[in-house]
């Protein structure tokens, strides 16, 4: 057996401590030490993006970081992204527009989403299309979340002017 | 990835000696994205894992005299983002850059990408045809080698036990030198190269091209430095008979597999038609870059 090795991190802003594998993923820790089951596994070989976080303002798989790699670095969820019970423009425009369907996608596709955005507040859909490539959804074609992404990011817009 | 064991150095010296003492089943880490997918595939045997990000001259891109330094384990999005990078070297930051998504360009390196030593790595090309080399740390000190001498063969290096690159190094570059780098991928994004070819041109003040390297991608069991091809560029200006004798060079080198994504007569072709096109955003480039 591997000897556990403790990890101080912040995610979503809180201080976190926990012990960990040497071999466990970032997503193993975040799901099954801290209870952050937002983050989905689906590929787990850095294909899908179901896992995407974001790791010291990076857009990572979760799945193709070590948890011990975490140690010192700030983690940002889908769990950190709402306001409390407000959801985010990005929330609200995925539910408005039924851009998912069985949903074990979309955690990842906002993260994702919300990276472009906060990066390129005013993306051509052809932008969008190509950052959220690494995002795969088997339900709803994409046409669906990339009309959700356009419509937050103007909403968005109109509310930093 | 079960009985893995993990240390994360913070000195080039340390990271040898850790590499050492795990023998053949230790792997120094960049951003993963191919290391972490060998081991959990069982690919790759269990071992220890050697995180380079903690060295500080591992990660991060500098200007040193005249060229540039890229930490090993520096990710995609970085090079990207580096404005002087990417006007002195456009070809090597778009083929970094076109490795995987969003998400892998947050981890993946470009050292990592050379060690790997896949035939299609997409950044190896452009790095070869820029004359770019590695600063490799070992057990017996420091030395320096070219891009082109790293992978022996699919998945294995020239790297010695203990070895392991700490940076990329790019020569300075002059004025009215440009470089390109197009693969052929059957989709538009998220693929790996059937065929790469990286470009680096540079000329004199009347457009007659002085230095041309031409490296191939996907069609031999590594990339191929081709100097035959750079060879039928010098001395022209990029017209159609050197556009043509470049494409003969260019097959002629080719000695590929045929698979799923690809035949042996497919990707001769195209690795010609490639090798022009890269020439002529390569020679366009440099002609604005006075």
């Amino acid at each position: 057996m591997s000897k556990r090795q403790h990890i101080s991190a912040v995610v979503n802003g809180d201080p976190v401590d926990f012990l960990t594998e040497p071999g466990a993923t970032l997503l193993d820790a975040l799901r099954d030490d801290l209870g952050l089951t937002g983050t989905k596994e689906g590929c787990g070989s850095g294909d899908c993006g179901a896992c995407s976080v974001m790791l010291d303002g990076r857009l990572v798989c979760s799945c193709l970081v070590l948890a011990v790699e975490a140690e010192g670095r700030r983690v940002e969820t889908i769990e950190g992204m709402s306001d409390g019970s407000t959801l985010h423009p990005l929330q609200r425009k995925f539910l408005e527009h039924a851009a998912l369907q069985c949903g074990f996608c979309t955690p990842g596709l906002l993260v994702a989403a919300k990276a472009l955005l906060d990066v390129n507040p005013d993306p051509t859909e052809s932008e969008a299309r190509y950052w959220l490539a690494g995002n795969l959804c088997r339900c709803t074609g994409y046409d669906k979340v990339i009309r959700a992404v356009m419509d937050a990011a103007a909403e968005l817009r109109q509310v930093r002017v | 990835m079960a009985n893995v064991e993990f240390i994360a150095p913070t000195s080039p010296e340390q990271a040898t000696a850790a590499l050492l003492a795990g023998g053949a089943g230790a792997r120094p880490l960049g951003g993963g994205t191919d290391l972490l997918v060998q081991l959990r595939s069982g690919r790759l045997p269990a071992g220890l894992i050697v995180d380079l990000k903690r060295i500080p001259q591992a990660i991060g891109i500098r200007q040193e005299g005249g060229g540039f330094v890229i930490g090993a384990a520096t990710p995609g999005v970085a090079l990207g983002e580096h404005r002087a990078l990417g006007l002195a070297w456009p070809g090597v930051v778009e083929a970094a850059n076109l490795i995987g998504s969003t998400q892998v360009q947050g981890r993946a390196s470009m050292a990592g990408n050379v060690c790997n030593a896949s035939p299609a790595a997409d950044s190896v090309p452009a790095l070869v045809a820029a004359r770019a080399t590695c600063l490799i740390v070992g057990p017996s000190g420091r030395r320096t080698a070219p891009v082109e001498s790293i992978a022996v063969s699919p998945g294995r290096t020239s790297l010695a036990p203990g070895e392991f690159v700490l940076e990329i190094n790019l020569p300075p570059r002059p004025p009215r030198a440009g470089d390109a780098y197009l693969r052929s991928i059957p989709r538009t994004e998220m693929d790996i190269a059937v065929v790469g070819v990286g470009v680096s041109l540079t000329l004199d003040a009347s457009g007659l091209i002085t230095d041309a390297r031409v490296a191939l991608g996907a069609v031999a069991p590594t990339v191929l430095l081709v100097p035959t091809a750079g060879a039928a560029l010098i001395g022209t200006r990029g017209d159609e008979a050197a556009m043509a004798a470049l494409d003969d060079a260019a097959r002629a080198a080719c000695n590929p597999i045929s698979d799923k994504r690809g035949t042996v007569e497919y990707r001769t072709k195209i690795a010609g038609v490639l090798a022009r096109r890269a020439a002529a955003i390569a020679y366009g480039r440099a002609e604005k870059r006075v």
